[in-house]
């Protein structure tokens, strides 16, 4: 197998003696779909978290194709090719979702060029294309905050595309979807990854969902991994159908 | 429709100051201000609220006086070198005051125009102390009018720079880079996940405010023909503020309205009772109350529902 894009190495992070992570490794290869799971506070976001700079670990180390990332700010490591998308959307909420795009495209091209308006025929036809991917492509003029909250998850994520990055990182992708929208919004997000050749980690509580389109899932437990491997056998194993999946 | 009422404006107040020629100082000093304003209306679309950016104004008509005693006797040269020590300043401060939100900002901003308020009060020898100091009149392409000629030509000056200026910082505001800064107060988290560094925003931000005000400080000074510490006190940064609020933070514009509505408000509240304050008080929980986005909102709101 090739190199890892990520890696977590011996991760410690305990908030208030609860260990979100334990000592625990972690590593993504290139064009991989993982999916993490886990019950609720099991330390995943915090693993998202530590894995972009916005928490510090006690302990381990985080490397991107090698080196090591885990004393940089968010900014430095999403200028290296990694974005995020949230499980509570990060929006611009009283900017236009038109906006919200052209800002993130904006970031990616060049922010200094303060001469340029920021709207260009050229960006707008971009953003318009990665909001008709994600089904946004009516409420273009809209103003973010306005928009119900499904929308707004999708929002969030288009944005993290727009970054063109390497590497996408998802917290829980689907939450606040729609049932109706749910697997049309997975096709067409996996599409879009394969398109771009980017590699994604998600977390995930929809198990339909991780079965369907995780290549790799790991399963996260009081900072641990309690099982790895593809969806069929992590979900074949006894002790995970009874504690994350609920299934005895 | 923005640009042909725009245009009427400035024609109008061209031709107001023609027909009234009194009223040229009351409008400078009005444009003095709103550059002043404009440069706090930047900040506040980051939700970043100044108490202090009289400083800069002061920090610029004190340039300008010290530039005159150096010997530099050139309007324009004047005004650029002004407007030059004031960003300077507005970059040093600047680089650790965007570390600051919401009430700590104010009141940093505060705290440090009032340090430079009291420098300039005391320091006698240098400053002229509550006297202040003169600011000749400069020669304009090396001729030296006389005063009233020279008014004149620095209301027309100032109304050409509104235009000028305005379309500049109308330009930032409009680039990545403007954008940016009014995505600081929806989402800074989301900045940093853009790879988009909050702190250089700002601190660019913070110190074409301080320009801004500089040129206002700078083009006040020449009009009074004097700067004293008053222009750095706190209540002159206050009323900046109130400026800004009043025209609205919507557009460029706004600073200008609510400067020129102020002073000429304020002119002819002092002709009828010595508590102008009242007329402005009024005036200001009127707007907040049923105009949130200020005199210039009026003009948006309209032109959004014409079209």
């Amino acid at each position: 197998m090739s190199r890892p894009i990520l890696e977590a190495k011996n991760l410690r992070v305990a908030f208030n003696g609860v260990k979100a992570a334990d000592g625990a490794s972690i590593a993504i290869h290139d064009g991989e779909f993982l999916a993490i799971i886990g019950p609720n506070g099991s330390g995943k976001t915090t693993l998202l978290n530590i894995c972009t700079g916005y928490i510090r670990p006690i302990s381990g180390s985080v490397l991107l194709d090698g080196n090591d990332i885990t004393r940089m700010s968010p900014r430095a490591i999403a200028r290296r090719g990694v974005a995020r998308a949230f499980q509570i959307p990060q929006l611009f909420s009283a900017q236009r979702v038109i906006d919200n795009m052209m800002l993130a495209l904006a970031a990616k091209d060049g922010l200094w060029s303060a001469i340029r308006p920021l709207e260009t025929a050229e960006r707008r036809d971009e953003a318009k294309a990665l909001l008709e991917l994600v089904g946004l492509d009516g409420d273009t003029d809209r103003i973010s905050s306005t928009l119900p909250e499904g929308h707004r998850k999708l929002l969030d994520i288009a944005v993290a595309l727009a970054l063109k990055p390497r590497l996408l990182l998802l917290d829980e992708p689907t939450s606040g979807v729609s049932a109706l929208e749910r697997f049309p919004l997975m096709e067409a997000l996996m599409s879009a990854l394969r398109q771009r050749r980017i590699t994604a980690l998600f977390v995930e509580h929809d198990m339909d969902v991780v079965a369907r389109y995780a290549s790799r899932v790991l399963v996260w437990n009081a900072g641990n991994i309690m099982a790895e491997g593809r969806p069929d056998e992590v979900f074949g194993n006894a002790q995970v159908r009874e504690r994350v999946v609920g299934v005895a | 429709m923005r640009i042909i009422l725009a245009a009427a404006a400035v024609v109008m107040l061209a031709a107001l100051a023609f027909a009234a020629p009194w009223l040229q100082f009351v409008l400078t000093l009005a444009i003095a201000k709103g550059f002043a304003a404009l440069g706090v209306a930047v900040l506040l679309r980051a939700g970043l609220i100044s108490i202090g950016h009289a400083m800069f104004f002061a920090a610029s008509a004190y340039g300008a006086a010290f530039l005159a005693r150096a010997g530099i006797n050139d309007l324009g040269l004047l005004l650029i070198l002004s407007v030059l020590v004031s960003a300077l300043i507005g970059a040093i401060a600047g680089s650790f005051l965007v570390r600051y939100r919401a009430i700590f900002f104010a009141m940093l901003n505060l705290a440090v125009s009032m340090v430079f308020y009291a420098l300039c009060a005391k320091l006698y020898g240098v400053t002229g102390g509550t006297d202040g100091l003169p600011v000749p009149i400069p020669a304009v392409f090396g001729i030296v009018f006389a005063e009233p000629v020279f008014k004149s030509i620095l209301f027309y000056l100032s109304l050409m720079l509104m235009v000028l200026v305005g379309l500049v910082v109308h330009r930032y505001l409009d680039s990545p880079l403007g954008h940016a800064l009014s995505a600081v107060h929806s989402n800074e988290i989301r900045l940093e996940y853009l790879g988009i560094p909050v702190w250089a925003v700002l601190l660019i931000a913070y110190t074409i405010s301080a320009a801004l005000a500089g040129l206002g400080g700078a083009i006040a000074g020449l009009a009074i023909g004097r700067v004293v510490p008053d222009f750095a006190f706190w209540t002159a940064s206050g009323h900046l503020v109130l400026i800004a609020v009043l025209g609205g933070i919507g557009g460029v514009p706004g600073a200008f309205i609510g400067a020129l509505f102020l002073e000429l408000l304020h002119s002819a509240a002092v002709t009828v009772t010595d508590a102008w304050n009242l007329f402005v008080g009024i005036t200001l929980i009127v707007v907040i109350m049923f105009m949130p986005q200020g005199i210039y909102g009026l003009f948006e709101r309209k032109e959004a529902q014409s079209s």
